[in-house]
């Protein structure tokens, strides 16, 4: 009984802050109904950025536009282009800021790939000389 | 162990110190820029927001004359505060077309009657579909547009009064 009266509870709910008084884009919420389609989509949208709360992905996002960018990405997945070519669709338009996977060809985005190996050779070099140190002293 | 090794943790720790402070200090950058700004208008063609206005398409913002396109929306606070002064813009003689961005006819009427009408033509974006192709990331914002339907120039944010020579400038100098 509290169960189907949670259950009505929720289907009564209406989204307290919602911006616009319009409905979501047509697959900003919805599946694609291939499921390999929809992993690539998803895949895909943990990657992009969130233009309006920008810690987010639009995966995880509530923002309007951001489900307005879901149901870009799932159309576009859906009409057959490939996950890189949205995100390429995306990034000329936004910049590699959009995407959560910068490529590693400009100068601004090369120390982010370079930077964790560089610190992780220090790591291991100074560690290499404390190891010798011991034994030196035995 | 060298000398000078024993100072490196500390300079880890300044430049890290540094690099926190300024992100502290500094004021939060939001405002991403659209990568369209010099580039042809991407080709759209959106129905009409509201009875009184036509509908409006990629090929009306390439007709020889320069454009304001500006995207509103009615539940956008800073869309009112910018309204006098599109219409300043519109009495100086500048074509403002509009987009209107998820937003319903009845609210896009009540809002144009409150707080005044400067658009030419008004296009529904219901699903942003067309601001997403824009590289535009929110509402309000407005395109320079030049006669051959060129990205001049992206304004983000409302339009204050001492941006309207500057928008006027930047117009002129399209022709």
């Amino acid at each position: 009984m509290k169960r189907v009266l949670v259950f009505l509870l929720v289907c009564l709910a209406a989204p307290a802050a919602a911006q616009t008084g319009l409905p979501p884009a047509p697959y900003a919420d919805r599946q694609l109904d291939d499921p390999q389609q929809e992993a690539a989509a998803r895949d895909l949208m943990e990657e992009l950025r969130c233009l309006k709360c920008q810690s987010q992905s639009i995966a995880d996002s509530n923002a309007p536009m951001a489900g307005d960018m879901r149901s870009q990405v799932r159309e576009r997945i859906a009409a057959g282009e490939t996950p890189e070519e949205v995100r390429s669709w995306l990034i000329e338009r936004y910049g590699n800021w959009v995407s959560y996977d910068p490529p590693i060809s400009s100068a601004v985005t090369w120390p982010l790939w370079i930077a964790p190996i560089i610190l992780l050779l220090a790591a291991l070099w100074l560690a290499r000389g404390r190891f010798r140190k011991y034994r030196g002293e035995q | 162990m060298n000398r000078w090794l024993l100072w490196l943790p500390l300079a880890l720790f300044g430049l890290l110190f540094a690099t926190f402070a300024t992100g502290l200090i500094l004021p939060k950058d939001n405002i991403i820029e659209s990568k369209m700004v010099g580039k042809p208008m991407p080709d759209f063609a959106l129905p009409a927001a509201i009875e009184q206005r036509p509908g409006l398409s990629s090929a009306d913002l390439a007709k020889g004359k320069p454009t304001l396109l500006n995207i509103f929306a009615s539940w956008c606070l800073p869309c009112i505060a910018e309204a006098p002064q599109l219409l300043a813009l519109q009495q100086a003689g500048v074509e403002i077309n509009a987009i209107a961005s998820r937003d319903t006819p009845e609210d896009i009427a009540n809002f144009l009657n409150r707080w005044g009408n400067p658009y030419a033509r008004i296009g529904t974006d219901t699903t942003s579909k067309v601001q997403l192709e824009l590289g535009s990331s929110g509402v309000p914002e407005t395109f320079v547009i030049d006669g051959n339907g060129i990205i001049v120039h992206q304004h983000i944010g409302d339009i204050r009064q001492e941006d309207v020579d500057m928008l006027l400038k930047l117009l002129e100098d399209a022709e």
